[in-house]
């Protein structure tokens, strides 16, 4: 594999792994909080039709990621009232609106645009444009490092760069910040939060909602970024992936940037066989790159490579009396 | 909150959960400025009208018996099993193994044996997380969400290569022999009567009753199925009255799985007769809302199923004779599934201020 190919499979990775890094994200606030969250899926898929919908209306893609995020919200709040006001099965609410997400977006997608289920190609304003960033043309000469930054840091879109900040930030308001400590500390035990005067309702709800938050921006850049346009179904799954990052990654937000651009760097793969046949002689399977993320949670998950030990009170709802 | 009576919370609370979705899925409807009320019609027109309609209906039913009662038992051994879709597709891939492995004969002999492969391949498949959870403590949910995707990439590997016969463009097995191919209901006699068109249902769907009887005869009538059902009430009781935990996962995850499998037998084998891309096209999860409509009970899983095949067959006339997606189907299950198993407490409190007020009245 020469240094070019190298680099388009990275940049690839970098734009397949965002969507990924904010689903898992936005996952990590919701399960640090002890609610678990398996309608990472729903949230990402309602959030692009509304982003792919709204953005070809208007034609303003910030309208767009604004309809993304209350879309992706009004799931967290349902979520947040299954699980938390009514302390009902967090699974099974997660389970129930990935599928609403599955059936509401081609519904009203199909009633808008009348396409089949699909949103309208977007170009122009509708859509995230890549950025180029400063100097990416004139660093191109240097060798080495100069090519990488013009093509895999360079030149993606807004929300990508979003997405890679979102990394330290989590980092800094998880375990820098009173909100962080609290976070974690009602995921791990409730009661002591509680006894210390804080609200275990408000800090769920408001973790929750950070969630609903990011899988916004996530479904956002699937339909305006990534894709010009939302698809039926077209987080294919990726909900899921980010929720086997979350895994992978113990729940730690720089780990699940490694996780993610690892998923991501798959993905990327998948679409290359050749160049795998090529660099390392033995043609494996696209289906076998596709089951790789799952199978290395699996793994993760059985404790044989590190273990992963979720938040003690995850999907145990607050009883505040008994 | 009011503890409701035996009834209200067996019968009460799923109808109201269900008449819940039906409103919300109703509002959506006038939303997107089309008539729920033309779309009940065709649903019950579709479904339920004429010998052919039902003859589709019992064709879902059947499948949905058997990913519910798949759900069901493992609920009981409290085991969130959410795998059933990767277990009926890799169940298929066990019928498609038998049924292609010998020149069958009858379908009399093709059945039990490929009743079996299916039940196998579906238990294997379940085996892997049900070890995990049970030696590891790696979190079901979770293990079986991720083989419902090792599963599909499996199937596709095998399809894309090894089990595509040599000439055949599209990623499938051979053809069964026609000795495998199962009756429907049209062949049966007595049955041909009424049902005189080709429809899907076949025998499957006798198997699938016996199916609820089995599961109900094992988890009430059975010391194993006594055991799962304590296990899964309180682990720490059951550890006390000498149940192996991990003897409880193990067998019920097992049969699960093998139910799960089984489903395949309808869908592969009686009618598709090879298997091919995503064969359970969703039944698997759709088994978790047969389940909990059903209050995991195999009497209430049957009705459910029948409801749920009334939904699919329903959602299928209405995609093709109205302009409603077909994709409302997935979101009415969206929403049972919700009401029926997340929001079930907002349906108790709901009721239980009826119930509250209904007492002091007559006191």
């Amino acid at each position: 594999m020469d240094y070019a190919t190298l680099l388009q499979i990275l940049d690839t990775t970098v734009r397949f792994a965002t969507p990924l890094l904010l689903a898992c994200l936005a996952g990590l606030y919701s399960e640090r909080s002890g609610v678990f969250d398996i309608g990472l899926e729903g949230k990402m898929l309602m959030a692009g039709m509304s982003a792919g919908a709204v953005a070809a209306l208007t034609g303003s893609v910030w309208l767009g990621l604004l309809a993304a995020i209350a879309g992706s919200v009004l799931f967290s709040i349902v979520h947040g009232l299954a699980s938390i006001t009514f302390r009902g099965n967090q699974l099974i609410s997660g389970v129930a609106l990935n599928f609403v997400a599955s059936g509401a977006t081609v519904l009203v997608a199909q009633s808008l645009f009348g396409q089949g289920g699909r949103t309208p190609p977007l170009s122009g304003a509708a859509r995230f444009n890549p950025i180029t960033l400063p100097f990416a043309e004139s660093a191109r000469a240097i060798p080495g490092i100069g090519p990488f930054y013009a093509e895999v840091v360079s030149g993606h879109s807004i929300l990508v760069y979003a997405a890679l900040a979102a990394v330290p930030l989590t980092w800094w308001a998880l375990y820098r910040t009173r909100f962080g400590l609290r976070l974690r500390a009602v995921g791990e035990n409730p009661e002591s939060v509680d006894t210390a005067g804080v609200s275990v309702i408000r800090l769920r709800y408001t973790a929750v909602m950070i969630t609903g938050v990011l899988c916004g921006m996530a479904g956002a850049y699937m339909a305006t970024g990534l894709q010009a346009g939302f698809g039926k179904e077209m987080t294919a799954g990726r909900g899921y992936i980010a929720l086997a990052a979350l895994i992978f990654a113990k729940w730690r937000p720089w780990y699940a940037l490694g996780a993610t651009m690892l998923f991501g760097f798959f993905q990327a793969l998948a679409l290359r066989p050749d160049v795998i046949k090529r660099t390392i002689g033995i043609d494996i399977p696209v289906p076998a790159l596709d089951a790789l993320p799952y199978i290395l949670t699996v793994v993760v998950l059985a404790g044989f490579v590190g273990r992963a030990i979720g938040p003690r009170a995850g999907g145990i709802p607050y009883v505040k009396e008994r | 909150m009011t503890k409701l009576p035996t009834w209200a919370d067996v019968v009460l609370v799923p109808l109201i959960s269900l008449l819940l979705a039906a409103v919300i899925s109703a509002i959506v409807i006038l939303a997107i400025g089309q008539d729920p009320v033309n779309a009940v019609k065709v649903m019950v027109t579709g479904a339920l009208g004429s010998p052919y309609g039902w003859g589709y209906t019992l064709y879902y039913t059947t499948s949905f018996i058997f990913t519910g009662l798949a759900v069901t038992v493992a609920y009981h051994a409290g085991q969130f099993n959410i795998g059933g879709e990767g277990q009926a597709q890799i169940g298929g891939l066990g019928v498609a193994l038998v049924c292609l492995a010998l020149p069958w004969p009858h379908w009399t002999l093709a059945l039990p044996a490929a009743m079996i492969g299916a039940a196998l391949f579906g238990a294997a498949w379940a085996a892997i997380p049900a070890y995990l959870q049970a030696k590891r403590g790696s979190h079901i949910v979770i293990t079986t969400i991720m083989f419902n995707y090792i599963a599909a990439a499996l199937i596709i590997y095998l399809l894309v290569g090894v089990l595509k016969p040599a000439g055949q463009m599209d990623p499938a097995t051979a053809r069964f022999p026609a000795g495998a191919a199962l009756p429907t209901f049209k062949e049966i006699p007595g049955l041909g009567l009424i049902f005189r068109s080709n429809t899907p249902a076949n025998v499957t769907f006798f198997v699938a009753i016996a199916a609820c009887w089995g599961v109900w005869i094992l988890l009430w009538r059975t010391r194993l199925g006594y055991s799962i059902r304590a296990f899964g009430k309180s682990e720490p009781a059951a550890i006390y009255a000498g149940i192996s935990p991990f003897k409880m996962i193990m067998i019920s995850m097992l049969l699960s799985g093998g139910l799960s499998g089984m489903m395949a037998i309808n869908n592969v084998m009686g009618e598709a007769e090879r298997l091919v891309q995503n064969s359970a096209e969703g039944a698997g999860f759709i088994g978790i809302a047969v389940a909990l409509m059903g209050r995991n009970h195999p009497l209430g899983v049957f009705l459910a199923a029948l409801l749920f095949g009334f939904l699919y067959q329903g959602g299928a006339e209405m995609g093709l004779w109205t302009t409603i997606p077909i994709e409302l189907r997935l979101l009415v299950q969206g929403l049972v599934i919700l009401f029926t198993g997340a929001l079930d407490t907002m349906v108790r409190m709901m009721l239980g201020v009826f119930f509250r007020a209904r007492t002091k009245g007559a006191a």
